[in-house]
């Protein structure tokens, strides 16, 4: 058995390698000062403002799962548009049952009022 | 084609049900409707399934249904089936019919009761286990009907439990029935054992291939077994438990302590006949304990005072006689006394319980007396049974008990002593039960001053089941009129199927009765019971009612014997020193040596210890998520280990 | 393969549809509908009609969808089980839920659509689909968990559920992986026909990859040491969930179990030392620890641990008598658990209820009724006669003992000895024990007056005529086609 693994077990032990060498390289060979900018959040990026723990409207995070739902599922579309005429009318009745289902998770949360921001 | 044998013991246990579980719910009057209700459908029932039977040839006059399998387990497979031949049939129409007549009645008796819908309760339950016992098809289905019967009768003999003497009676009559009970499962035991199967009729199939004519094995089965008739029905040396079941209400003390499951060891033999028959030592000793149980309980009635203890001694006796009749291997003479005396019985019972409620509560004869003018429906009846009883030619106790009589006279198995002995008895019989009636409905009015402007007579709801019993107490005879007296005996003839033709079967005896042989002899018996009946029943007028004084001067002279038969013959006592007293000493040395000290420390030990095992691992259980994981993932890392290292 | 099998036959899989239909309307109708008794009916309503779909099927075990679809006696029974359970459940919540002002009519589609993951768990023989159906039956959970959301404690129940759950489920399908590794199929039909091959050749692979399965079912019906979620959720779920947490997902994870044990992996012959070990494991720990607990529903999480631990020495002692003991149980263990449920979802619906086993004191005298159900209940899981624990315990252990486990039967008839100690603590507070203060009355509804007499009648009928039961549980061990 090791024979089939070993390219992998190769491959995993250079990753390892690779990791860790570059870390110990920098700290190793890197020259260290503390200065004010160093020692920023975002070195050399934005001056950060304010604090991090501000309060966001729950309805961003309930529009973007819901927006990952319905895009993941939409993409299940793609394969079944590719081989669309092989399945022929069996197909087309099982993608409306799909997507019937999901009409019914759509009117779901329109009803329930997810998506209304005010 | 399906009988639904279910339905007969169903109809009361919905009943039950019904009552059981809305206790308290419903008022009376739908309580008694449910209840009497359900015991009539039973009967009912059973009456339509008896013409049925009726209209089988009577070779083919057995019904088997299965229910449902039970206890599946392997070879020991037990099912809740039923068997409908003649003799449960009788046992069926008994047990219901009597049992619906004291339903209604004691919807007058109890009817101030607080106890209302829990007594009917209970009651329907007697009715639903003893319907279970007596159509079982199998030892085990009967055993459960069994202990039904006695759970119920120890719930209705403390149906007053707030009285100590109640609570204690319960107890006696449930401690005393499981002596009984133990040597019944060991019988069962050794039956099972033996044979391989305990429904009835596989083994009496197998009985002859497996156990040999009067073997060791088989007298000790149908002994045990006797022993278990015995607590049930009260014989020597189980007995003591009946009298002190008078603390029950009347209604109960009839129908459980007279007219049914009392006579349960008397039918538990009859169905057994063939492993009875195969035991010639096992029936001897029957019929010695039933003869010796008559005669010893006929002569402690004479002296008893209160009403229904005497009725209960007399139940004894006549339970007694019912044991001779199997001892002498007439069965179906048995079941026939069995039947009449449930008729009898269960209206002496419930006259005394009529007289009882006109008194409010007395029982004590002392203080009764006149009552015929008073309650004239109850004398009447209470006099048609007491002439039965006692054995007055043309009412039914007289053909049964004569029956009897001459079975233990002219059988294989009998002997002119148990005949002689039976006589005496029932000598003493008439004498007490007459000694009874004219205490308690002739002579001057003895209660106080209070009670005697209360006398009245009963509600038509008791004297209605009085009258339908008193009918039958004098026409249920006619169903086993001896050929002698030009009858056809057509009960005998209709138990044959079950009971074989075991001796003297119809037509035998028809010949010999014709011949004139035995015939001759037989009448002249009949003819001498008769006249010394009647003599005895004269005594106790004289001493009872003509000459009062009499009575006394002679209880006078002969006080050590009226000491001794008034105390009972001191048997509640000797069994005391001797049994119960060391016992209980036994019982002290085993609770607080053996279970307090060794039981008890070592299940406490055992108890810490779990108890200290859960301490430990309950902070395992913090709720701490991080913990759970980790224990979750040692326990993969665990299995797998065990494993990949095995 | 023939072709056959590879029908697609909607009526095999009538009930899902049926349900999952049932369910997506109350989400619609939930909207527009005001009256939400009318939607709990409707859900009761998609149940029966279920379970009306599926009787016929009994008898006649049909296969589809290329084989993934299983319509076998096993699966139909263990449905009987889902909507049994689901049905009760329906109709025991919705006094609670009042009363503790959280009902909605998510609960009851949440309550069908993990019905309806439970039904596919039992009717299928592929790997996949089971997952499948796992995963369909516990996101519902997960919410339902966590449905009384105003509560601290519920919420803690639904997240530690969640992350517990979607750590097995992990476990789980990484066996599944491990096995069509070995195997290089799903399908367990096709893995015991060649078990023998695959066993020659990949046996590590195969083997994790089975004992990866176990575990990931373990942590469904509670195995020790997998059960450490059940006390903290049990306790914090609203009163009803727990009930049908302590009896349906258990139900689905032994019909797994017994689908992937006894039939696919059946020729795995040192599966029987994890199994003894754990079914040891579980149903110790779980006695032990229930006796000192003073909150019922803690309790009785700690007895439905010990309660899987009987069932797992079924599994254990494998074989057909075995199989159908354990289903036996379970249809048993449906009624008496649910109901004792019941009686403290219906004590919970006071609003002061915190659940605790004192609090049932002087409840036989306010309400003789719903005390004797409590102790007929209490008296069943203790495994008395004439319940139908008793009998269920009777049966597992007798198969234990046929197939030569006597140690194992031991321990378990000792760990009823144990148990009958915590729960008779419950009869005799509720008909002993003097009460501090009079007891506080609760109100029945006709809803939880239905469920405390069918789950009696269960737990009586099958205990007194257990035979007709037991030859159904029979009848019900699958016949692969």
């Amino acid at each position: 058995m090791f024979e089939i693994f070993f390219p992998i077990l190769a491959l995993a032990a250079l990753a390892a390698i690779i990791a860790v060498g570059l870390a110990l390289l920098s700290v190793t060979l890197g020259r260290r000062t503390k200065e004010g900018a160093k020692m920023e959040s975002y070195e050399s990026g934005m001056v950060p403002t304010g604090d991090t723990r501000s309060r966001i409207p729950i309805k961003f995070y309930l529009v973007a799962i819901l927006f990952i739902l319905f895009d993941i599922e939409v993409v299940f579309l793609y394969p079944w548009a590719l081989i669309f005429r092989q399945l022929g009318i069996f197909g087309f009745i099982e993608m409306l049952t799909f997507i019937v289902i999901l009409l019914v998770g759509y009117f779901y949360i329109l009803g329930k009022g997810a998506l209304k921001w005010d | 084609m399906s009988y639904y044998l279910l339905l007969i013991p169903l109809f009361p246990l919905l009943g039950f049900l019904i009552n059981g579980l809305l206790l308290g719910k419903l008022n009376k009057k739908i309580v008694s409707i449910v209840a009497c209700g359900a015991v009539g459908l039973s009967f009912l029932w059973g009456l339509k399934l008896f013409f049925n039977l009726l209209a089988l040839p009577a070779d083919s006059r057995i019904i088997e249904e299965i229910a449902f399998t039970w206890i599946p387990s392997g070879e020991f497979n037990v099912n809740v089936g039923f068997l409908f031949d003649p003799l449960s049939a009788v046992m069926v129409l008994v047990v219901s019919g009597v049992g619906f007549l004291i339903h209604l009645y004691s919807i007058g008796y109890m009817h101030d009761d607080s106890g209302y819908g829990r007594y009917f309760t209970y009651l329907n339950l007697f009715i639903f286990s003893m319907l279970t016992l007596v159509l079982a098809n199998n030892y085990l289905l009967m055993f459960v009907g069994w202990e039904g019967v006695g759970l119920c009768s120890y719930l209705l003999i403390g149906f007053w439990f707030e009285k100590q003497t109640a609570a204690d009676a319960g107890k006696k009559a449930f401690i005393v029935n499981r002596i009984g009970d133990f040597g019944f499962l060991l019988g069962l035991f050794i039956i099972f054992w033996s044979t391989g199967s305990l429904n009835f009729i596989t083994v009496f199939d197998k009985a002859p291939q497996v156990f040999a004519m009067g073997a060791g094995l088989i007298t000790a089965a149908t002994l045990l077994l006797f022993l278990g008739a015995t607590g049930k029905s009260a014989q020597i040396p189980l007995y003591v438990w009946l009298p002190d079941a008078m603390e029950g209400p009347t209604p109960v003390s009839a129908l459980i302590h007279a007219a049914t499951m009392v006579t349960a060891g008397v039918y538990m033999i009859a169905r057994s006949h063939v492993l009875f028959l195969m035991a010639p030592t096992t029936l001897m000793v029957v019929a010695i304990v039933g003869v010796a149980t008559a005669l010893f309980a006929a002569t402690i009635a004479l002296t008893q005072n209160d009403i229904k203890r005497v009725l209960a001694y007399s139940t004894i006796s006549q339970l007694g006689y019912m044991f001779v009749a199997c001892g002498v291997a007439a069965f179906s003479a048995g079941i026939f006394h069995l039947m009449t005396h449930a008729f009898f019985k269960a209206l002496l019972f419930l006259g005394a319980g009529s007289v009882i409620h006109s008194l409010s509560g007395q029982q004590d004869m002392r203080f009764m007396g006149g009552l015929k003018r008073h309650m004239p429906t109850t004398f009447w009846t209470f006099l048609v049974a007491t002439l039965a009883i006692a054995g007055i030619p043309g009412l039914s106790g007289f053909f049964s008990k004569d029956e009897i009589l001459w079975k233990s006279f002219s059988s294989d198995y009998g002997s002119i002593w148990i005949w002689a002995i039976g006589l005496f008895t029932a000598m003493l019989t008439a004498f007490y039960m007459f000694r009874l009636l004219f205490l308690t409905f002739y002579g001057g009015e003895r209660m106080d001053h209070h009670a005697k402007e209360h006398l009245h007579e009963s509600p038509k709801i008791m004297t209605v089941p009085l009258t339908i019993l008193g009918v039958l107490a004098i026409v249920g005879g006619y169903i086993g009129i001896p050929h002698i007296l030009g009858g056809g005996n057509n009960f005998e003839k209709f138990l044959e199927p079950v009971m074989g033709n075991v001796q003297h079967g119809g037509e035998e005896a028809m010949v010999m009765a014709s011949s004139g042989q035995n015939g001759g002899t037989e009448l002249m018996l009949m003819g001498i019971s008769v006249v010394l009946i009647l003599a005895s029943i004269y005594l106790a007028y004289v001493l009872y009612v003509k000459n009062i004084a009499l009575a006394g001067k002679i209880r006078q002279s002969l006080s050590g014997l009226h000491k001794i038969l008034y105390g009972k013959y001191y048997v509640d006592e000797l069994y005391g020193a001797v049994i119960i007293r060391p016992l209980i000493g036994l019982s002290l040395f085993l609770w607080k040596i053996v279970d307090v000290i060794l039981i008890d420390g070592l299940l406490n030990g055992l108890a810490t210890i779990i108890g200290d095992i859960s301490k430990i691992m309950r902070p395992v259980q913090s709720g701490l998520l991080r913990r759970y994981t980790t224990v979750f993932l040692l326990g993969v890392v665990l299995i797998l280990g065990y494993f990949v290292f095995r | 393969m023939d072709l056959k099998l590879a029908t697609i036959d909607l009526g095999l899989i009538a009930p899902e549809i049926i349900i999952a239909a049932v369910a997506m309307l109350i989400l619609l109708l939930g909207n527009v509908v005001r009256r939400r008794t009318i939607l709990a009916y409707f859900g009761l309503f998609g149940l029966v009609a279920a379970l009306l779909t599926a009787l016929p099927r009994w008898g006649n075990p049909a296969s589809g969808f290329y084989g993934m679809v299983q319509a076998d006696n096993f699966a139909i029974f263990f449905k009987i089980i889902f909507i049994i359970a689901a049905g009760l459940t329906i109709l025991m919540a919705r006094r609670y839920l009042i009363s503790h002002e959280i009902e909605s009519p998510e609960f009851y589609a949440l309550l069908l659509f993990s019905a309806v993951g439970m039904m596919v768990m039992a009717a299928t023989s592929d790997l996949v689909v089971i997952f499948l159906g796992l995963e369909i039956m516990s996101v519902p959970l997960y919410v339902m968990a966590a449905f009384a959301r105003h509560d601290v404690s519920s919420n803690e129940a639904g997240i530690k559920y969640f992350i517990m759950g979607a750590f097995a489920s992990g476990i789980l399908i990484y066996g599944i992986a491990l096995v069509y590794g070995a195997t290089g199929t799903t399908d367990l039909r096709r893995i015991l026909a060649d078990w023998g091959f695959f066993e020659m050749h990949s046996q590590l692979f195969l083997y994790s990859g089975a004992i990866l399965v176990l575990i990931g079912f373990g942590f469904k019906v509670a195995a020790v040491p997998f059960h450490m979620w059940v006390p903290d959720v049990y306790q914090g779920a609203p009163t009803p969930v727990t009930a049908f947490f302590s009896v349906a997902p258990k139900a689905a994870g032994f019909a797994a179990l017994l689908r992937i044990f006894t039939y696919g992996f059946a020729d795995m012959s040192q599966l029987w030392a994890i199994l003894w070990i754990l079914a040891v494991l579980t149903m110790t720990v779980g006695n032990i620890l229930a006796i000192f607990q003073d909150n019922i529903k803690r309790m009785l999480a700690y007895s439905s641990i010990a309660h899987a631990g009987y069932i797992l020495v079924a599994l254990t002692a494998g074989g057909d008598g075995a199989v159908s003991s354990a289903a036996y149980y379970l249809l048993a263990y449906t009624f008496f658990n649910l109901g004792a449920f019941a009686v403290i979802t219906l004590i919970d619906t006071r609003n002061s209820s915190t659940a605790q086993i004192d609090e049932m004191q002087g409840l036989s005298g306010r309400h003789p009724f719903l005390a004797a159900v409590l102790a007929l209940f209490m008296f069943a899981l203790a495994g008395f006669p004439p319940t139908a624990g008793f009998m269920g315990k009777f049966y597992i252990f007798s198969e234990a003992i046929k197939n030569g486990y006597i140690g194992l039967a031991i321990i378990g008839v000792m760990n009823s000895f144990v148990s009958v100690y915590y729960y008779l603590r419950v009869v005799v507070v509720s008909f002993f024990a003097r009460p501090n203060k009079e007891f506080e009355a609760v109100s029945y509804t006709p809803a939880i007056f239905i469920v405390l007499v069918i789950t009696a009648a269960g737990t009586l009928i099958l205990g007194i005529l257990p035979g007709y039961w037991l030859s159904l549980a029979r009848a019900g061990i699958f016949q692969f086609l």
